[in-house]
C-alpha cells in the first residue's frame, strides 16, 4: 500500500503520514519507545494512538526510527566525472543507505571553489529526502595557495572548507585558511597527509607492501600532518576537524590533544575499522583507498578510540569509481571505494554492540557530524520538521553491489553478509520508504 | 594441466620445496638439448606463446623467446612501442584481445607490482610473470637457483649474500622466498634506504657492511643499481656507492674461502662489481644466461606441456 514511497527518482510528499509500531530511538530529547509518528506536511506529531482519518498507514513494527543519519564525508562526482556518480545518483545511495544529509567533498572538476558552483550542486539535491551540504574548497582551485572568498560561499550555507583529497601543505596557508574560516563560524576540514612521504604509494607501508611489491604509504605520514594541524589549532585558538582517521599515532595524537582542550574533531570510515592491509594481498582495486588499509594494530586502535570518543563521526568518505577505472594495475588504480549503501549495515553487524552501544552509535553518525557543522541537531519531537531514517534491525541480506543505486560499485564488502538495513528515510517534507 | 600444482608461475611465493625442485631437475635435463648440435624438440608444438613485454627487456625476452622456439612454441613478441597502449587501451582490454586470438601462454613484463596477478584473473591463458614492477621476477631466481645448485650440489645450508638495491628489485624478492623455501640461508646487504620495510619476515638477515656479508657468505648475488635511485636521493652518489657497496677483488680476497659469483645483469662495470670479479675465476655469471633458457624451457614446458592440447596432438 505504501509502494508509492519506494521511488528513488520520485520520492513522495509526506503530506500525511502514519508511522506505526516502531521502536523511536531519539537520545538526546529521551525518547527510546514504540511510538506512533505522524508527520503532515513535514511536521512531527510524536504520540498519536490512532491515525488521523485520511492517511498513509505505515506498519513499523519491528523497525527503529532515528532522527536522520548524516554522512559528513562523500564524493559525488559532478560536476567533472558523471560517469562515476552524479549527484542524483549519490542522493539515491544516500537515500538507500539511510541517510539524510550528506557533506559532499569540493574535490570534483572545476572543483567547489565559488557561490556559483556551489549554489548549483545544492540545487541538485533538491528533489531528493537528503540535506547536501557542500565543504567548499578552502583554497582556489584547491591549489593550496590562495583562499577562496570565504565570506560569500559562508553565505551559501556553507559551514566548511575542506582540500580533501589533498592536505593543505603549506603552514602559512593551513594558519590562515584556519584564522579566516573560524572568524565565519565555519571549519576547516583537513585530509591529514604528508604528500612527501607517502609520494608515488599505493597502500600502506609494512610488510605487505614489500611482500606485494607496491610502494608503500608509511603511517607516520598522516601522524605528522595531524600533530601540524593540532599544533596550529591549538596556536590560534581555532577549531579543525582531521578527516578519515587511520592510525594508531593520529588516534594517540587526537586523544592528547582533545585532553590538552584543543578544538579538535575527527572522523573515521568504516573500512579503517573493519579491514587491514592484508587485504590488499590479491591486488584487488577495491582495497585501495587513501588513506590506506592499515595494520592490525592500528585498526585496534581506531577501534578504540572510536568507542572512547576520541573519533567522533563515522563516516564513509563514499568515493565512486566506474569499473573500468578500478579494472586496472593495482597502482594504477584511483583511490577510493563507495561507502553509503553498506555503512548502516557494517556498523549494525559489526560495530554493535560490542564496540558501540546504540546510543553512542546515533552520536556518531546524527549528533556530532551536525554539531561539527554547526547545523541544526534534528529532533524527534512535537512540531519538529521531520528528520528520520527507519532501520530494518532484523533484515539479513549480503551486500549486492548490484543493487546499489550509486552509478559506481567499487566496495570490498561485496558478498558480507550483514543484519540490519535502512528501510526508509524522510527528510524535507519527503519520504522515501522501501518495501518490507 | 599442468604437470606443477599450479596453473601459472606468478611468483615463488606458494612454490613448495618440491615444486622448485622439479623445475631445476627439469631444467638441467633441458639443458642438456640446449648442447645438442641439434638444440629443438618438438615438445611446446602447436602452443602458441605470446610475449608481452610492456618495459623494454631485451635479455629476458630473448631468453624467453630462445626457450619457446627450442620447444617448437608459436611465438609472438608484443611491445609496448608497438602497442595499442600508446593509444590509451588497457591493459585488460589488450590482454583480452590478445586472449581472443587463440594464446595459450602469455609471458609477461609490466612494471606494475601484481600486474600478472590481475591477468591471472581475468584471463584463462596460462601466465607466466617474466618480472612485476619491484615485486617478483620468478624465473630469474630460478636460474639463480639452478646456478648455485649446479656449483654447490645443494642449496640447503647454503649461505647467500643478495648485494645492493633490495627495495626496487624483483629479482631480491624472488630469491629471497626461493632460497629460503629451499633451506637456504639467505643475507642481504645494501644501504638502509635500500632495504624494504619488514623484509625481516622472510627470516633473512640485514647487514649494511659488505665486508660482514662476504665474511658470512658462500655467494654473493650482485644487483644492479639504478642510477635513478640517486636523483630521488636514496644513496649520496655511485662514487659512495662503488666505494662501500661495490664488490670488488680486494674485498673479496679478504674471504676465507672463493665466492662464487652472480649478477643478473645487465652490469654497470665499476660500479656495483669491478670487470675483474665479473670475469673473474668463481663468476658464474654466463652460466647463468645459459641455465636462464633452460630454466624458462623447464618452466614453459612443466606449465603448458600438460595442456590437453599438447598431451593428445589434435590431427
Amino acid at each position: 500500500m505504501y509502494t508509492k514511497y519506494s521511488r528513488f527518482d520520485k520520492p513522495e510528499r509526506a503530506k500525511d503520514l502514519f508511522l506505526e509500531g516502531a521502536r523511536v530511538v531519539d537520545p538526546r530529547s529521551g525518547i527510546d519507545q514504540v511510538l506512533n509518528l505522524h508527520i503532515r506536511d513535514g511536521q512531527l506529531k510524536v504520540g498519536l494512538s490512532e491515525p488521523p482519518q485520511g492517511t498513509d498507514v505505515i506498519a513499523l513494527r519491528g523497525h527503529i526510527i532515528t532522527p536522520g543519519w548524516f554522512d559528513l564525508h562523500v564524493h559525488f562526482r559532478e560536476p567533472g566525472k558523471e560517469v562515476a556518480e552524479t549527484i542524483e545518483s549519490g542522493c539515491h545511495a544516500a537515500m538507500n543507505g539511510g541517510f539524510t544529509g550528506v557533506a559532499c567533498m569540493p574535490n570534483t572538476n572545476p572543483p567547489l571553489d565559488n557561490a556559483g558552483t556551489i549554489n548549483w550542486v545544492v540545487e541538485q539535491a533538491k528533489p531528493f529526502p537528503v540535506k547536501l551540504h557542500v565543504i567548499a574548497a578552502a583554497t582556489r582551485e584547491r591549489n593550496g595557495k590562495e583562499l577562496v572568498d570565504m565570506s560569500e560561499i559562508v553565505e551559501c550555507g556553507v559551514r566548511a572548507f575542506s582540500d580533501d583529497g589533498a592536505p593543505i601543505r603549506n603552514s602559512v596557508v593551513l594558519r590562515h585558511a584556519l584564522e579566516y574560516s573560524n572568524m565565519l563560524g565555519a571549519k576547516i576540514f583537513q585530509h591529514a597527509e604528508d604528500s612527501d612521504l607517502v609520494c608515488g604509494g599505493s597502500m600502506h607501508e609494512g610488510e605487505w607492501s614489500t611482500r606485494l611489491g607496491l610502494t608503500g604509504m608509511p603511517g607516520v605520514a598522516e601522524a605528522i600532518d595531524v600533530i601540524r594541524c593540532i599544533q596550529i589549532a591549538e596556536y590560534t585558538g581555532t577549531a579543525i576537524h582531521i578527516c578519515h582517521i587511520s592510525t594508531k599515532g593520529a588516534v594517540e595524537w587526537i586523544r592528547w590533544a582533545k585532553k590538552r582542550g584543543v578544538r579538535v574533531t575527527s572522523e573515521v570510515c568504516p573500512h579503517h575499522l573493519l579491514l587491514t592491509d592484508a587485504h590488499c594481498k590479491d591486488y584487488d582495486t577495491n582495497y585501495k583507498m587513501n588513506p590506506p588499509l592499515r595494520s592490525e594494530e592500528d585498526r585496534q586502535a581506531c577501534l578504540d578510540a572510536f568507542m572512547d570518543g576520541t573519533l567522533d563521526v563515522y563516516c564513509t568518505d563514499h568515493a565512486p569509481h566506474a569499473w573500468e577505472a578500478k579494472a586496472v594495475e593495482f597502482d594504477q588504480a584511483p583511490f577510493g571505494i563507495v561507502g553509503l549503501e553498506t555503512a548502516m549495515g557494517l556498523a549494525l553487524t559489526h560495530l554493535m554492540p560490542h564496540v558501540l552501544d546504540f546510543n553512542a552509535l546515533l552520536e556518531r553518525v546524527v549528533y556530532a557530524p551536525c554539531e561539527i557543522l554547526t547545523l541544526p541537531i534534528p529532533r524527534i519531537a512535537d512540531g519538529e520538521q521531520a528528520n528520520l531514517t527507519i532501520i530494518q534491525p532484523d533484515a539479513v541480506y549480503k551486500v549486492d553491489p548490484s543493487k546499489f543505486r550509486s552509478k559506481s560499485q567499487n566496495t570490498p564488502f561485496a558478498g558480507w553478509e550483514l543484519k540490519g538495513r535502512a528501510r526508509g528515510v524522510i527528510c524535507r517534507g519527503l519520504a522515501f520508504i522501501k518495501e518490507a | 594441466m599442468s604437470l606443477l600444482p599450479h596453473k601459472h608461475m606468478l611468483g615463488l611465493e606458494g612454490y613448495s620445496e618440491q615444486d622448485i625442485t622439479t623445475i631445476m631437475d627439469t631444467a638441467e635435463r633441458m639443458r642438456e638439448i640446449l648442447e645438442r648440435p641439434l638444440k629443438k624438440v618438438p615438445t611446446l608444438r602447436g602452443i602458441t606463446v605470446v610475449n608481452l613485454f610492456f618495459e623494454s627487456s631485451t635479455r629476458t625476452r630473448t631468453s624467453f623467446e630462445l626457450a619457446e622456439k627450442r620447444l617448437s612454441a608459436d611465438t609472438i613478441n608484443f611491445s609496448a612501442s608497438v602497442s595499442a597502449l600508446s593509444k590509451g587501451e588497457t591493459l585488460l582490454d589488450t590482454a583480452r584481445n590478445i586472449e581472443a586470438m587463440k594464446i595459450d601462454v602469455v609471458v609477461m613484463r609490466h612494471r606494475s607490482p601484481g600486474s600478472c596477478h590481475f591477468l591471472a584473473k581475468h584471463l584463462d591463458s596460462i601466465i607466466v610473470n617474466a618480472g612485476d614492477g619491484c615485486h617478483e621476477h620468478p624465473t630469474q631466481a630460478l636460474l639463480d637457483m639452478l646456478t648455485l645448485r649446479e656449483k654447490f650440489g645443494t642449496l640447503k645450508g647454503l649461505r647467500v649474500a643478495l648485494v645492493g638495491d633490495i627495495s626496487h628489485s624483483r629479482v631480491a624478492l624472488s630469491n629471497i622466498i626461493g632460497l629460503k623455501t629451499m633451506g637456504a640461508n639467505v643475507i642481504l646487504c645494501g644501504p638502509a634506504t635500500l632495504m624494504p620495510r619488514g623484509i625481516e619476515q622472510y627470516g633473512v638477515e640485514v647487514t649494511h657492511s659488505l665486508d660482514d656479508a662476504i665474511h658470512r657468505s658462500d655467494a654473493l648475488n650482485i644487483f644492479r643499481i639504478q642510477l635513478e635511485r640517486q636523483d630521488v636521493g636514496l644513496f649520496p652518489s655511485l662514487r659512495e656507492y662503488q666505494k662501500y657497496f661495490g664488490v670488488t677483488r680486494a674485498r673479496l680476497e679478504k674471504a676465507v674461502a672463493p665466492l662464487t659469483i652472480l649478477h643478473p645483469g645487465p652490469m654497470n662495470r665499476g660500479v656495483e662489481i669491478t670487470s675483474d670479479v665479473a670475469d673473474g675465476e668463481h663468476s658464474v655469471i654466463l652460466r647463468q644466461v645459459t641455465n636462464g633458457v633452460a630454466v624458462r624451457m623447464a618452466v614453459l614446458y612443466l606449465l603448458a606441456g600438460g595442456h590437453p592440447e599438447l598431451s593428445e596432438p589434435k590431427p
